[in-house]
């Protein structure tokens, strides 16, 4: 990702900074500038709380350029408590212990490295939550 | 609108092509189709491609590819959707014969991905999805496959192995197709057995990286007749497109493709035929879950029900709908800008008799559908033989 993109993002990155649509109050993630349900224009920032589910996963065993030295580490799509899905990976879990309808939560963890000269980048990763009530896809 | 007619085809053999470069494999497929429908000029060519710029670091197809045949100064251009890029250069094609605007007009379909080192083609696959929100967390495209599949086997209860009668019935239809890249049989024995790529998705789910080119010269009827070529005349009698979210994320139901669904109710409209009319339908199997998909969505099997169709042998070359009828993408291979033309070049055999030893039986409608990355571009195409 190119230095601006990742300082474009960081609000997202750091924090699952989304938008809630004025006209008909659906959560959004990610941001964008036009509501996807109901077409209306939708910038109020909403930060979303960064607890869900494990809609799906896999391991990615190949991975592309920039993630080589990641290499296996599992990817998953979460169901957020507000609504929208996300795509991330999954930190501080054995791929063979996550399950679909496993309770996740939000932190944030070094995604990409990009050489000796290039920046590190942070991102959003999802963890199995910790002592709370489980939750279902 | 006018008729349009397929006079022409061409295609190569799909595979590693290191001896041929990008402008190569795009004339070994053109100069059989102008040949084919015995032209020597075109009014016009579009170029189905997805990953020129990024993994040969060349653009502008449309002159290159124009000037290479032989057809320097006629118009020509790229046309890019994806791994729906080769379709959504037939269906400009379409629409500039259909509306008048041209009589001759050339399409092709191509493809380099074996230039490359796999690591780069794989970060090229995932320019298909969305590049800031699903690969730049290091998803795949072939991971992006492996969650739908997941779920979809955690909601309907299908083990992974009821998938393996997708890639057994593309390998055995390969066998005979002279283009295709992996003319050899599989069971469902060696299917279980593959190397895991992103679980539950190994590579026998999974279409190979190729080279390929497959060319169509599409005509006005007016100009078909005054060819009044020997063989059955082939005619499009729909083509539409429809899309859906870049990203599965912000799909209300990732298990739906929605523009399959659009696009093919679209077609169908247009063609005044019922989906009971297909003979055979060339499937967008660059995985075995987009293939269940896909039948779910083009109504010939209930939601959850696509890979039954498979287990029940209805999707072989004798069975109710055949698919993939010279190996799909699966076995022919996937030349991901190429395969949209591919798959009309296939259907066009089928429906002109020449198919050999894949021949469908009876085969006067086909349907192809070429899928831009996880469905977020859809494209139909419906030929019937006149
Ligand atoms: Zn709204």
């Amino acid at each position: 990702m190119s230095v601006a993109r990742t300082w474009r993002t960081r609000k997202q990155r750091y924090g699952l900074m989304g938008e809630r649509c004025d006209y008909c109050h659906n959560a959004i993630f990610p941001p964008r500038d036009v509501c996807p349900h109901c077409a209306e224009p939708a910038q109020r920032e909403f930060a979303l709380s960064g607890r869900g589910a494990v809609y799906s996963y896999t391991t990615v065993f190949d991975p592309p350029t920039g993630f080589e030295a990641y290499a296996p580490y599992p990817v998953a799509l979460i169901k957020l408590e507000e609504g929208p899905m996300v795509t991330a990976q999954l930190t501080d879990v054995a791929p063979d212990q996550v399950r679909i309808g496993m309770p996740v939560e939000m932190v944030t963890r070094k995604l990409s490295e990009q050489g000796d000269e290039g920046v590190i980048v942070y991102s959003y990763k999802f963890r199995p939550q910790l002592q709370r009530p489980a939750l279902t896809a | 609108m006018r008729q349009v007619y397929i006079a022409g085809i061409g295609q190569t053999p799909v595979g590693e092509q290191w001896e041929r470069s990008l402008r190569h494999i795009a004339h070994d497929a053109i100069i059989p189709a102008l040949r084919d429908a015995a032209v020597e000029r075109a009014d016009a060519l579009y170029v189905g491609n997805m990953l020129s710029g990024d993994l040969v670091g060349q653009e502008h197809l449309g002159a290159l590819v124009a000037d290479f045949v032989g057809l320097r100064g006629i118009e020509a251009y790229k046309v890019e959707a994806a791994c729906g890029s080769g379709a959504a250069a037939l269906r400009t094609g379409y629409m500039a014969v259909a509306g008048g605007l041209h009589d001759v007009v050339i399409v092709a379909g191509v493809e380099k991905m074996t230039d490359t080192v796999g690591r780069e083609t794989t970060a090229g696959l995932a320019m298909a999805a969305d590049q800031e929100y699903e690969a730049a967390e290091g998803v795949t495209f072939v991971a992006l496959n492996a969650l739908l599949m997941r779920r979809y086997m955690h909601e309907y209860d299908v083990p992974h192995g009821a998938f393996g009668y997708f890639a057994v019935n593309a390998h055995h239809n390969a066998v005979a197709n002279p283009n295709a890249m992996f003319p050899s049989p599989i069971t469902l024995e060696s299917y279980r057995k593959a190397t895991m790529i992103a679980d539950p998705i190994n590579l026998m789910d999974s279409s190979p990286i190729c080279d390929g080119a497959a060319a169509l010269v599409l005509v006005s009827e007016e100009y078909a007749r005054a060819l009044g070529a020997g063989r059955r005349p082939v005619r499009i009698a729909a083509s539409a497109v429809a899309t859906d979210s870049l990203a599965i994320h912000d799909r209300r139901d990732p298990l739906w493709l929605d523009a399959a669904y659009i696009s093919s109710r679209k077609a169908l409209q247009q063609a005044g035929i019922g989906r009971e009319e297909i003979d055979l339908f060339e499937v967008h199997d660059a995985f075995t879950i987009m293939a269940a998909l896909s039948l779910e969505a083009n109504g010939f099997a209930e939601r959850g029900r696509g890979v039954r169709l498979a287990e029940e042998g209805e999707i072989t070359l004798e069975g109710r709908l055949p698919i993939a009828t010279m190996g799909g993408l699966k076995a022919r291979g996937h030349p991901v800008g190429a395969t949209g033309v591919y798959q009309v070049v296939e259907a066009t055999l089928q429906l002109q008799g020449l198919a050999g030893a894949n021949q469908v039986h009876d085969a006067n409608v086909a349907m192809a559908q070429n899928i831009g990355g996880s469905g977020a571009t859809v494209l139909t195409h419906i030929l019937i033989g006149d």
